[in-house]
């Protein structure tokens, strides 16, 4: 069965590289690049604006929607729709404080924002005309006034948060894309950490969430696109990755 | 499995794979699996000696060679929290439980990481705790042994996220350093808190500022770590993938605050960097 796979994958490769070459006019450099970035090789350093994946249309509605896109790309449109959600749910957070919100509480409220804010404006800003449109939250389930509902929903993006980017990390094709989820990712645990321990002092690191070999759960983008899309007015799909909104 | 037979129906599609690729970090390092302790052992190796003459020198840090720098990290900071939880009078018993917690996390890695390399498993060295009488009373002083603790974890975090690129093309190996990555950050928050609540000026996130560094308040970690040879920028590096964070839009206008362009990207350390930093824990 593991033989099974890797050949699949190895094929995917293949086909991935001859997709590549037919973009690039049949250059075989250019084929040669991209399987050596896809191998992990570096050969090239790719920056980060200069970055070009295969070329589906991430923009393509699907149900109304958006699709984040195949490739580097589209794991970047995927952190990009992911930290919308995050920005939007904590500025709606701030702007309406829940009951007996202590001024600790407002300031580390008012920091996670504004982190989520960064990353946000960061995927949009290195995106460039790569990027998937704004999207249109629906946080009709959350009663922001309470502090019970407002911190379970800030632990669950936040668990969900670095369990999407621990379970995508290994997709990237670049290894600078890589690293820079990597600096997003600690950042959300250190977040989901925090807001954990003032829903429970001392569930930092809970069971739920980390494993019996200490490692942190992760999820895959079907699992984290059916979780977040709860929470959007706009779907997002992600075909490439076999999960369409429904 | 059988991996000749991988590789010949790859060649059938392209005849110059031995000249294109590297296997040992694409489609070799990905048969590595946990559920198979002898493959993770014993492939990486004898894979690694017989791409080494096709492929030259590739300056590429081998699987096990993460692995191991990663245990020796668990293992200081698996024997640190031993030893503070076994110490009498040194915890308050309200921070025991967060203390517990870390301790067995720690061990977990220990473990697990022993079990994945078997017998290439570097054995576990002799510590000194002080760092060479730079912490003499890390037992003995909480605060002392949380600004220990802090840094560890800080360290620990920045010490995976570099090595992760290394990693890339291996989905078990790599996901799984995430998954420690992501807890001992989730480590490092809760201790930051805890030194919060007892007075030191710090946040569960690393917070900088063009001048400062890094804010632990333990000087090792306060230079200037990343922005010489290692090629790594310092923990206050406010531009992201050419991209400067603060002329982004922000809740409070059209630029983003330094600190929070700071805190809102942990940056990564290479495997020398952090031996230098961790070795005066080393006996």
């Amino acid at each position: 069965m593991l033989r099974t796979y890797l050949y699949n994958k190895l094929i995917l490769n293949i086909q991935l590289m001859k997709t590549e070459t037919q973009a690039s006019a049949g250059s075989p450099d250019m084929a040669r690049r991209s399987f050596l970035r896809y191998a992990g090789l570096g050969a090239a350093s790719v920056g980060l604006l200069a970055a070009s994946a295969c070329h589906k249309d991430h923009k393509t509605t699907i149900n109304g929607g958006v699709d984040i896109g195949s490739g580097d790309l589209g794991l970047l449109n995927y952190a990009y729709a992911l930290e919308q959600l995050e920005a939007a749910f904590y500025i709606q957070v701030v702007k309406t404080p829940y009951s007996g919100m202590s001024s600790l509480e407002l300031s580390y409220m008012t920091s996670i924002r504004d982190h989520e804010i960064a990353h946000r404006e960061f995927f949009k800003a290195a995106l460039g005309a790569n990027a998937i449109k704004g999207l249109t939250p629906d946080f009709s389930s959350v009663n922001f006034s309470d502090r019970a509902s407002v911190l379970g929903q800030a632990k669950a993006f936040e668990d969900t948060g670095v369990e999407a980017y621990d379970g995508a990390g290994y997709l990237f094709q670049s290894a600078d894309y890589l690293t820079l989820a990597g600096k997003i990712v600690s950042v959300e645990a250190r977040h989901a950490a925090l807001i954990r321990d003032l829903i429970a002092p001392g569930s930092f690191a809970g069971s739920d969430v980390v494993d019996s070999n200490g490692l942190n759960a992760t999820l895959t983008i079907a699992q984290v696109l059916t979780i977040a899309n709860k929470y959007l007015v706009t779907k997002v799909s992600a075909s490439s990755y076999n999960y369409i909104a429904s | 499995m059988n991996l000749f037979k991988i590789i010949e129906e790859i060649e059938k599609v392209d005849p110059e794979l031995q000249d294109r690729i590297n296997p040992r970090r694409a489609a070799i390092k990905n048969i590595t699996s946990f559920g198979s302790k002898v493959a993770v052992a014993a492939l990486p190796f004898a894979v690694a000696t017989l791409f080494k003459k096709a492929y030259g020198a590739t300056a590429t840090v081998a699987v096990n060679d993460v692995l191991n720098f990663a245990l020796k990290l668990e293992y200081l900071e698996s024997y640190f929290y031993n030893q503070g939880v076994a110490q009498a009078g040194l915890i308050p018993s309200t921070d025991a439980g967060y203390f517990n917690t870390i301790k067995i996390d720690e061990n977990e890695h220990v473990a697990f990481l022993k079990s994945v390399l078997g017998t290439a498993a570097v054995a576990m060295p002799n510590f000194d705790l002080t760092a060479k009488g730079a912490f003499p009373t890390v037992l003995s002083n909480y605060d002392t042994f949380l600004a220990v603790s802090n840094t560890f974890e800080d360290t620990g975090v920045r010490a995976y996220k570099g090595q992760a690129p290394s990693l890339l093309g291996n989905q078990v190996v790599l996901t799984a350093a995430l998954s420690i990555h992501a807890v001992e950050a989730r480590h490092a928050s809760v201790v930051r808190s805890i030194r919060a609540s007892r007075g030191v000026n710090i946040a569960p996130w690393i917070t900088g500022s063009a001048s400062v560094y890094n804010d632990t308040g333990v000087a090792a970690v306060n230079g200037n770590y990343g922005a010489g040879a290692s090629g790594y920028p310092a923990e206050n590096n406010t531009v992201q993938g050419g991209v400067d964070i603060t002329k982004l839009p922000s809740a409070s206008g059209s630029s983003t605050a330094v600190n929070i362009a700071v805190e809102a990207f942990d940056e990564p350390l290479d495997m020398a960097t952090v031996l230098t930093l961790v070795g005066p824990f080393f006996a």
